[in-house]
């Protein structure tokens, strides 16, 4: 064993001289290239673009199911590693990123370019050869929205940065149900608008309580440039948009009730999480005198609220 | 007279070894599995194309 384990890493106590100290400076681990794909990130694209195979009317083989939703998942890990090279210089002076790969120092971030670059058009390639060129066309597309629209130009640039850039993770649902239809209809549109809807107040509860991070970074998200009170009215005024429209699928007769009894009470789950931001006992700046109490139980509660509300879609399309 | 740097001492040596090897292992297991997908895939589109 002890001889194998030496051939598979290539050298021997021989060698030992040969390990400059540069190399052993590079303390990569297999770990800090996983962590480069943002797995957390991955596991709900992934999931909303399982629940977009699914609930697409046809058929998918399940080997070619699986494989269209790991090209998602790669090329969303891809974006993850080219956020993270391109974004190195914030990251190191927040507190919630600076111990990631890059900034650590553990990754050059050349490497991690290389990584993200091959992992994302590797995705695409396989996507269209195995899939089809439309769901292909898609995910390309979802990459680049991510990567050039916003982190390289709106991130930096605008507190608008997370409602277009949403776009991005809302693409996965519409990649899915391109990958089984090879087209893209009005529902997989309807999910993306879900999932675009959605991503402000997500996202605007993460930065309430990130706030100090991001204005130390530069970066101008709403509660930085327009303050916390302005930042509660936009999250309930999304939430607000984004209840009906998670009832259009109902409506529109696409799904039955259990989604639409899901959707309704996850909804009003979700009002009640956001009208509790929304009236957060605040200092005359905005700034939360609770330690953003409310704003961290919004954030925790829109991320299951997006997994249910898809599950339902699933299970009320696979059941009804 | 040429400077050369600094050894790494047997510790630091066996961590990066340990590293490296835990690389190579990912490499085999990622490379193995798309190997066997893109086999699959090729079964299934010759049987329903």
């Amino acid at each position: 064993m002890s001889d194998l384990s030496s051939d598979m890493a290539g050298t021997d106590r021989g060698e030992q001289s040969s390990l400059s100290v540069h190399e052993l400076a590079m303390e990569d681990d297999v770990r800090d290239w996983i962590a480069l794909l943002k797995p957390r990130v991955m596991s709900l694209v992934v999931f909303t673009g399982l629940i977009g195979v699914i609930v697409a009317p046809g058929h998918l083989h399940p080997i070619l199911a699986f494989t269209a939703v790991l090209c998602i998942a790669v090329a969303a890990g891809a974006c993850g590693a080219i956020n993270m090279w391109y974004d190195r210089d914030i990251d190191a002076v927040m507190r919630r990123t600076r111990n990631r790969p890059i900034p650590a120092g553990r990754i050059e971030p050349g490497g991690a370019l290389g990584f993200g670059i091959v992992l994302a058009v590797g995705s695409v390639i396989v996507m269209g050869v195995t899939i089809n060129l439309v769901a292909a066309a898609v995910l390309a597309l979802s990459i680049g929205f991510y990567v050039f629209v916003y982190t390289m130009w709106l991130k930096r640039r605008t507190p608008q940065n997370i409602v277009i850039g949403g776009a991005a993770g809302a693409f996965p649902p519409v990649i899915g149900w391109a990958a089984v239809t090879g087209s893209v209809d009005l529902i997989p549109v309807i999910l993306f608008a879900i999932v675009f809807i959605w991503t402000p107040p997500h996202f605007w509860s993460l930065a309430l309580w990130s706030n100090e991070d991001y204005r130390r970074a530069g970066v101008p998200m709403l509660p930085v440039v327009a303050g916390g009170k302005e930042t509660r009215k936009q999250i309930v005024l999304y939430s607000l948009l984004l209840v009906p429209l998670s009832l259009t699928p109902w409506y529109l007769g696409f799904s039955g009730s259990i989604y639409g009894i899901a959707a309704a009470f996850l909804g009003l789950g979700f009002l009640v999480c956001v009208a509790r931001v929304f009236t957060d006992r605040q200092d005359p700046a905005g700034v939360s005198l609770t330690n953003d109490a409310p704003a961290r139980a919004a954030f925790k509660y829109s991320i299951l609220y997006l997994f249910i509300l898809f599950a339902a879609l699933a299970v009320d399309r696979l059941i009804g | 007279m040429a400077e050369f740097p600094p050894r790494p001492s047997d510790s630091e040596a066996e961590v990066f070894r340990r590293r490296r090897r835990g690389r190579n292992i990912a490499v085999v297991l990622v490379l193995t599995g798309l190997a066997l997908l893109f086999y699959a895939v090729t079964i299934v589109k010759m049987v329903r194309p």
